[in-house]
């Protein structure tokens, strides 16, 4: 929400003293507002007016920063709502819902499986960041400590579900440390546990039985002065669910709604009714369409290799592509005698290629060049990947004495660099791929 | 004080498109507000879901699949099949048997089984070609042709082949005319001028503006269709309010999630499940990127993905 020069000026102190370095105060007011200059540099600009300039100029929604040390994370704080029209900045994060209605090999089961999904893919590691601890008030208070001590030992962030103020002080007082979010206000408890969160310093989630009670009660909260909070979207059905998330990220981004603009937690455990691969569909259609904390019943590879590709894909700067490390990567078995092929770190390109070259079947070396993480015909155009910035990446890699092929393939659409290499890389023996990566199985079987 | 919010309805709209004939007729399009948005304005034609098979019947497909069409010998078995499983709105049969670089079956051939396919079932239909741009000229040509009548969809027109199977599909045999472009909203829009300029009725045209699964360059799968849907509503661009149509599975059962098996991945777990999940991700993304109708392979995914649809219209 940009603010007018003259809005800054009717607080400004009138004093024209240029202590700020700029001729008057209405000077300094127009460099405020255009951004080149913070207001801090005015040292008379009085306590109150500097803060509700910043509340004028804050972000339409807020950057909510939950759990502690390695495993903290930042929530909302985007700015659109498309991805091409800037960048999303805060990752979905993922929670697996253990509860303490559940027996006691239930509940180990559960927390072993959501140790065993954990891997990396394009430098980010892919694991369940959360474990959301639901209170059962039927099981006892003893035991639902005793689960959030289990959780808490995971090393993961809490979200504790639990709506009881008295059982969620004490299982805050176990695990505050760590900045769990306490999930549990509604109309009818919120002021209670506003203190108990405030209390502890941690976020506090806010349900409502409708979009209409949720979004009054988030208005209540923040009278009470809280504003570290983020909004429940429901269990009473998918529909209403994605009704909330779509609304509340629009009437805070477009709508300049701050009381909207909390990052969203969506109960897939309790919308997807048992079915896991609805709850997969859903996982996906959320992390699309505005969840900012997704509670899932399990998280098995099956559900996360798409759902982790499919949030680094959604998640990336459309300004910057995605790039892999440069490097040697054997496939189908490869070793130092198989034929070696080359190519460029963008992303699109390793994955196609890498695909293409998996299906064939036939054992290869792909090396990647340090390219820029540009396509080939681009990078080739940027002249980032030419035949004397291949011989030097061969040369820094150490590739000849890494492999023992002689054989390179090189992409189609860079057949040109075919001689110069041949004098820059002597010895090796330079064939020409296809164009398309899709020609790569035949060619590959073919070779 | 409750909650008001602005509405998000347009003035413009998606293009509606018929495909197939008589009561198992289904319309596409429609919609003039974003994916699944019923709380801006009222989605009148859901999105729908299809099924693929292919021309090389059983044997081309994964095994997962195989068993749940278990006792079909032909292409024609599975196809009637095909048709009983639940969700099931429309049948898609892809030639990719005709590819030169593969098993390169002659276009009688193909024709002859798109035939027999289409005598046997009701529901509407759409013939995929092989990804070769020479064959499908031909293919596509001759499916348009035996098809005549069926008001099936013919998937798909390519810059390079536009002229032909544009002509063919959307002016000799009135068929329903798929665009296909490379993820990328310029060359969506100009492909579909130039089918227009070649005199087919943009009220029978569909987009399939491209695909990836989810995690190999998805994201701009999703800034295309998000761009797409955008300049249609928003900017009332009536070059691109034709309703998208978007094969999944020919992408997402060839990565490597879907197809390393349980020897090679231990800790992976169930190919079968694996499979299944990279097409429901896949299908639900591109959903909720503006796709108004999805083409998948495996009934589980089919009867999941329509369970979605159904959860949110």
């Amino acid at each position: 929400m940009a603010l007018k020069g003259l809005d800054i000026f009717k607080l400004s102190p009138k004093k024209n003293c240029k202590e700020c370095g700029s001729p008057t105060c209405m000077a300094f007011s127009m460099k405020v507002a255009q951004g080149s200059v913070s207001i801090d540099k005015c040292p008379y600009f009085s306590e109150d007016a500097k803060a509700s300039l910043n509340e004028a100029t804050a972000p339409p929604m807020k950057t909510i920063k939950v759990g502690a040390g390695d495993h903290e994370y930042s929530l909302g704080g985007e700015t659109v709502l498309f991805r091409h029209e800037k960048t999303f900045v805060s990752r979905t994060r993922y929670a697996v819902t253990v509860c303490s209605c559940m027996d006691d090999a239930a509940i180990d089961a559960k927390l072993e499986e959501i140790k065993s999904v954990d891997y990396e893919r394009i430098g980010e590691r892919m694991f369940t960041e959360m474990i959301y601890v639901n209170y059962a008030a039927a099981a006892g208070k003893e035991k639902y400590l005793e689960l959030v001590k289990k959780a808490a030992a995971l090393d993961r962030v809490l979200i504790l579900g639990c709506d009881d103020p008295d059982v969620a002080a004490e299982a805050l007082a176990l695990v505050k440390d760590g900045k769990p979010i306490l999930n549990g206000a509604n109309a009818s408890n919120y002021e209670a546990m506003n203190k108990v969160a405030a209390d502890a310093k941690v976020t506090l989630g806010v349900s409502g039985s409708d979009i209409n009670e949720l979004y009054d009660t988030l208005a209540a909260l923040e009278k009470l002065g809280n504003k570290n909070l983020v909004f429940d979207c429901g269990v009473n059905s998918v529909k209403e669910a994605y009704q909330i998330a779509v609304q509340f990220r629009k009437a805070a981004i477009k709508d300049s709604n701050r009381t909207c603009g909390y990052p969203s937690i969506v109960r897939l455990d309790r919308l997807s009714g048992g079915d896991k691969h609805l709850q997969a569909a859903l996982l996906s259609l959320f992390t699309m369409k505005y969840g900012s904390i997704i509670v899932v019943d399990q998280m098995t590879y099956a559900e996360a290799n798409p759902v982790y590709g499919l949030r680094q894909n959604l998640f990336t700067d459309p300004q910057k592509p995605m790039k892999v490390e440069p490097g040697i990567y054997p496939l189908n078995g490869a070793d130092e005698n198989s034929v070696c092929l080359t190519t460029v770190d963008f992303a699109l390109t390793y994955f196609l290629v890498s695909g293409e070259l998996e299906r064939s079947g036939v054992p290869c070396n792909l090396i990647i060049n340090d390219a820029g993480g540009l396509s080939v015909l681009t990078s080739w155009a940027a002249g980032k990947f030419s035949a004397g910035t291949i011989a030097k990446f061969f040369e820094e890699q150490q590739i000849e004495s890494k492999v023992k092929s002689r054989k390179l393939v090189i992409p189609g659409k860079v057949a040109v660099l075919k001689g110069e290499l041949e004098a820059k890389l002597p010895g090796w023996e330079i064939i020409i791929a296809p164009r398309e990566a899709v020609q790569l199985v035949k060619f590959m079987k073919e070779l | 004080m409750p909650f008001t919010a602005k509405s998000g309805k347009f003035n413009a709209k998606i293009n509606t498109v018929a495909v197939g004939t008589g009561d198992a007729a289904i319309t596409l399009g429609g919609e003039n507000v974003f994916p699944f948005y019923t709380f801006d304005d009222a989605i009148e034609n859901a999105p729908k879901v299809g099924i693929e098979i292919t021309d090389g019947g059983m044997e081309s497909e994964p095994e997962c699949v195989q068993k749940l069409y278990e006792g079909c010998t032909t292409v024609v078995d599975m196809a009637k099949k095909a048709v009983t499983f639940e969700g099931v709105d429309f049948l898609s049969i892809r030639l990719e048997g005709g590819d030169p670089n593969g098993k390169n079956r002659p276009t009688e051939e193909l024709i002859q089984i798109v035939k027999e396919v289409a005598d046997a079932v009701d529901v509407p239909l759409v013939v995929c070609g092989c990804k070769n741009v020479e064959k499908d000229s031909e293919l596509l040509d001759k499916a348009a042709a035996a098809l005549e009548g069926k008001n099936a969809m013919i998937l798909a027109a390519k810059e390079e082949n536009y002229k032909t199977v544009g002509a063919s599909a959307g002016l000799a045999y009135k068929q329903v005319v798929g665009a296909e472009s490379a993820v990328d909203i310029n060359l969506a829009k100009q492909l579909n001028v130039l089918l227009t300029q070649l005199g087919v009725d943009s009220k029978t045209i569909v987009m399939n503006a491209g695909t990836a699964a989810v995690g190999y360059g998805f994201d701009y799968v999703i800034s295309t269709l998000d761009r797409v849907k955008a300049a249609a509503l928003s900017q009332g661009d009536t070059t691109l309010q034709m309703p998208i149509v978007t094969p999944v599975a020919s992408e997402t059962w060839t990565v490597k999630e879907s197809t390393a098996s349980e020897e090679d991945m231990p800790e992976w777990g169930d190919l079968e499940e694996r499979g299944i999940d990279m097409e429901v991700e896949t299908a639900a993304a591109v959903l909720a990127a503006g796709s108004d109708a999805v083409i998948l392979k495996h009934p589980e995914s089919v009867r999941t993905i329509k369970a979605m649809i159904t959860e949110l219209i």
